[in-house]
This record gives structure tokens, sequence and C-alpha cells, in this order.
């Protein structure tokens, strides 16, 4: 994985989009956040995805979320939220290293493509209503 | 979904690095059994023997349990509702023959492959859940009691810190779910602590019986992490952590599962 340090300056944010991706695309990022086998987001968390039924309540609810954070702030929460809170259950998904056991099929890979990350990214930064 | 996360966080439900972890004193414990995080349609299919699909498998493992003349487990065990009375209780346990702990699946092997030369049996095969689930009923009512010598206590031990462990691609460990973050909604399921009390289940989702270590490889590949392979050392040890931790708990084997 390439160092995030270096993207990390104010340890509160990732001022660039990630490595290799085009400006993120909201539609696309909704779609990965609504596919619990993909972005994985509502078995922890809601957010105003109507059509998805069943929502986790592990985590604040994501609405409002793109009047709470700027979108340095978001791609860092969303890249390795392990950075702001190291006993966080949110997985980091632009990470590969310090994990134990991970499945073959998944090894060395990280959970998001970096564009996948900035599609997301695009999508929260849409949720300016809090519920 | 339920399949792709089963379980997360981290309040060690007790004790000290090295004894075993007590049963918490009964004026405090705040454990609570996976069957009381259920709805009540399928609470009520487990409490009535008439709905609970497990008692299927119970009636094929009383079955089998005659089957066989001279080398029956009838002929050596005779009556199961008085020889195997509290025998699920005290699994995974250490044993002399195998020199190692095991669990209860793997005991009734030793005899079906040992005593009655019957070929081993595929994991998770019907015979041997059914075999397990007539054994289980014989527990039921009876409190969780893990034997506590040297090999089970440092099985159990293994386990635990296996189950605090970070593992898998969303680095979640199971103590993140089951002691941090039970009861609360993961997607469309609620976390229950995690008590093996009630197994092996009747679940829904699988539409049959399963095993205590197929629910532990569902929350494994739900947090994307390497699943061992049957019986593994890992999975026996965190068995011994799970009866550890549920000591003194009610079992309701056979259980039902949403
Ligand atoms: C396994 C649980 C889990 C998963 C999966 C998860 N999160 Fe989180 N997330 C959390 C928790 C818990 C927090 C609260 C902050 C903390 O613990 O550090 C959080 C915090 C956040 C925050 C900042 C809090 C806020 O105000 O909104 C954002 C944004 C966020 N998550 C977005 C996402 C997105 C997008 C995904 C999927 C791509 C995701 N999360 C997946 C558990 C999770
Ligand atoms: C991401 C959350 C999560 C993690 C991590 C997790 N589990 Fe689970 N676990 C669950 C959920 C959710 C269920 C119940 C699913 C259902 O409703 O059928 C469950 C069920 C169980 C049960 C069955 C309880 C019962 O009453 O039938 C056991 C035992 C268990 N988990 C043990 C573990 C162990 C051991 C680990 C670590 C190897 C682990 N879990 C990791 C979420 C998790
Ligand atoms: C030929 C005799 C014989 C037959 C047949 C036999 N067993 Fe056993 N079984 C034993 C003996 C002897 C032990 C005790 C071994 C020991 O103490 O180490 C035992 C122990 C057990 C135990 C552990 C009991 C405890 O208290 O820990 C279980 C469970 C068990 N048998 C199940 C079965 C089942 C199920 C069958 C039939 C499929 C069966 N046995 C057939 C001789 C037999």
């Amino acid at each position: 994985m390439l160092a995030l340090a270096s993207h990390a300056h104010a340890f509160d944010g990732i001022p660039n989009p990630l490595p290799g991706a085009t400006a993120g695309d909201p539609q696309r990022g909704r779609a990965i956040v609504a596919d619990r086998h993909v972005g994985l987001c509502l078995l922890c968390h809601s957010a105003p995805i109507t059509e998805e039924r069943f929502q986790g309540d592990l985590a604040p609810s994501l609405a409002g979320a793109g009047s709470r954070w700027t979108i340095p702030q978001l791609r860092l929460r969303i890249a390795d939220s392990s950075r702001l809170n190291p006993a966080t259950i949110m997985p980091s998904y632009y990470r590969t290293e310090g994990l134990t056991r991970v499945a073959p099929a998944h090894a060395g890979k990280t959970i998001l493509s970096a564009q996948q990350i900035e599609d997301v990214v695009a999508y929260l930064a849409t949720l300016k209503d809090t519920p | 979904m339920k399949a792709a996360l089963a379980g997360l966080v981290v309040v060690a439900l007790a004790a000290s690095a090295q004894a075993p972890a007590p049963a918490q004193s009964s004026a405090q414990d705040m454990r609570k059994s996976g069957s009381a995080f259920m709805g009540e349609s399928t609470r009520a299919m487990q409490r009535d023997d008439t709905q609970n699909p497990a008692m299927l498998w119970v009636a094929n493992g009383e079955a089998a349990w005659h089957t066989g003349a001279k080398k029956s487990c009838t002929a050596c065990h005779g009556d199961a509702t008085k020889s195997m009375r509290g025998v699920a209780a005290r699994f995974p346990a250490f044993d002399k023959s195998a020199g190692k702990v095991i669990t209860l699946g793997q005991r009734i092997e030793q005899c079906r492959v040992g005593k009655q030369g019957m070929p081993p049996s595929k994991p998770e095969a019907d015979e041997l859940l059914a075999l397990q689930s007539y054994i289980a009923l014989q527990s039921r009512g009876m409190p969780v009691a893990p034997p506590r010598d040297a090999p089970t206590s440092a099985a159990a031990e293994r386990g635990r810190a296996l189950f605090a462990q970070r593992i898998g691609q969303l680095n979640l460990s199971c103590a993140q779910c089951h002691d941090a973050n039970w009861g609360r909604k993961l997607a469309g399921a609620t976390i229950p602590q995690g008590h093996a009390n009630a197994y092996p289940i009747y679940r829904l989702e699988w539409q049959g019986m399963g095993s205590l270590q197929r629910r532990l490889r569902n929350c494994m590949t739900g947090v994307r992490a390497a699943v061992p392979p049957p019986d593994a050392q890992d999975l026996i040890d965190l068995e011994a952590w799970l009866a550890l931790r549920a000591e003194g708990m009610t079992m309701e084997s056979p259980g039902v599962r949403p």
C-alpha cells in the first residue's frame, strides 16, 4: 500500500485524491455504500438510502456527513479511520499492512480501490441534511 | 446478509492473564443466551419441541444410538438419558486416548470409528450432527460445566487470546462484536453475546442443522479472515474459551437460530 502518511498531513484529512483516481462520482459512490458486499457501510451505519431495509446501528448515521466533514476529512475517514481512533471498529478501506489472518482471496488487497473511495467520498459530500 | 458479517468489540469479559476466567458471579451476571436476542417466533420454535426442526435430528440420533446390534452405542453406553446426561455440558475436554483436547463431535467420532468400525464422517455430516443433537439434548437445562484440568484450561486460554485478536481484511475481533457491541444491529442481524450453550443449532438461514464450528467459520468469513479447517486447533481453542465464558449458563441444545 502506498504510504498514507505522505498524504495525511495534518492528521485530520487527506487533501488530494488518492493516487490514480479521477474525480469521484456520487452516483457510483451511492451504489458502493448501498452494496453490503462492496462498501459494507450499511452493516454498521444507516444512510438516507431508503430502498435498503436492513441498516446497522453500530455507528453514527451517515446522514449529514457532508456538512460535518470536509472532503479531505471524509477521505481520511474512509481510507484509514484507525489513524484518528486506533480502537475504532470501522475498517480501514485503503490499508493492507498491519492485518492478521486475512483470507487468501483478500490478502494484499484493499477493501475498496482508490477510485471507489473517491466515489464514496463524492457521495458522502452530498449528504448535507442531518436526519 | 447475515452470512456476510456475523459478529464486533473489546471489553474482556473477565479476568486475569493466567488463571482461566471465573464465571461471572450471578449477582451481576450480564450474560444472555443467544435465544434472548431472537424474535418471538424463533424463540417459540426453539421452546416447543413439536415445532423445533432440530428435533428431527434428535430423532435420527436416537435411532442411530440403537443401530448396529452388538456394536451399537446402546451396547456400551445403555440408556443415553442416563449415561449421556451432562456430557455435552462439559465438552470440549481433554481426552486421554487422543492425548489432546477434543470436541463432543470428535469424541463421538472416536467411538464410531474406533469402536464401531465406521468410516470417518465428513465434517457437518447429518449423522454426526444427529448423534450430537441427541447427546446434547441430554444436557438441556444443565449448567455449562467446562472441565478445569490443565490442558483444557490452556486451550481456553489460547482461545481467549484469539477471541480478542483483530483478524481478517475487516480487522475485527470476536470480542469487538460479542463483548462490546452485542444487542446492536449489524445490518439486519442483532449481534448476540456469542455464547455456545445451544449447539448444535437448526439455523433457518441454513435450512439445516449445523455445528458450533460452522457458526464460527461464518463469523470468520464475515470479517474476511482465513478460515481454519474443521477441528483445527484454533477452532477447538475457541470452543474451549466459549465454554468457559458461558460457564454456569443453562444448556438449551438443540437451539434454533434465524
Ligand atoms: C464495522 C463497522 C463499520 C463499517 C463497515 C463502516 N463504518 Fe464508518 N464508522 C464506524 C464507527 C464505529 C464510526 C464512529 C467513529 C469511530 O469509531 O472512529 C464510524 C465513522 C464514520 C464516519 C465519520 C462519522 C460521521 O460523522 O459520519 C464516516 C463518514 C464513515 N464512518 C463512513 C463510512 C463509510 C462510507 C463506510 C463504507 C464504505 C463505513 N463508514 C463503514 C463503523 C463502521
Ligand atoms: C462483525 C461482527 C462479528 C464478529 C467480528 C464476530 N461475530 Fe460472531 N456473530 C455475529 C452475529 C451478527 C451473530 C448472529 C448471527 C445471526 O443472527 O444468526 C454471531 C453469532 C455468533 C455465535 C452464535 C451465538 C448464538 O447464540 O448462536 C458465536 C458462538 C459467535 N458468533 C462467535 C464468534 C467468534 C468466536 C468470533 C471470532 C472468531 C466472532 N463470533 C466474530 C457477529 C460477529
Ligand atoms: C465398544 C464400546 C463402545 C461403543 C460401541 C461406543 N462407545 Fe462411546 N465410549 C466407549 C468407552 C469405553 C468410552 C469412555 C472412554 C474414556 O473414558 O476414555 C466412551 C465414551 C463416549 C463418550 C464420552 C462420554 C463422557 O462421559 O465423556 C461419548 C459422547 C460416546 N462415547 C458416544 C458414543 C456414541 C454416540 C456411540 C455410537 C455411535 C458410542 N459411543 C459407541 C465405548 C463405546
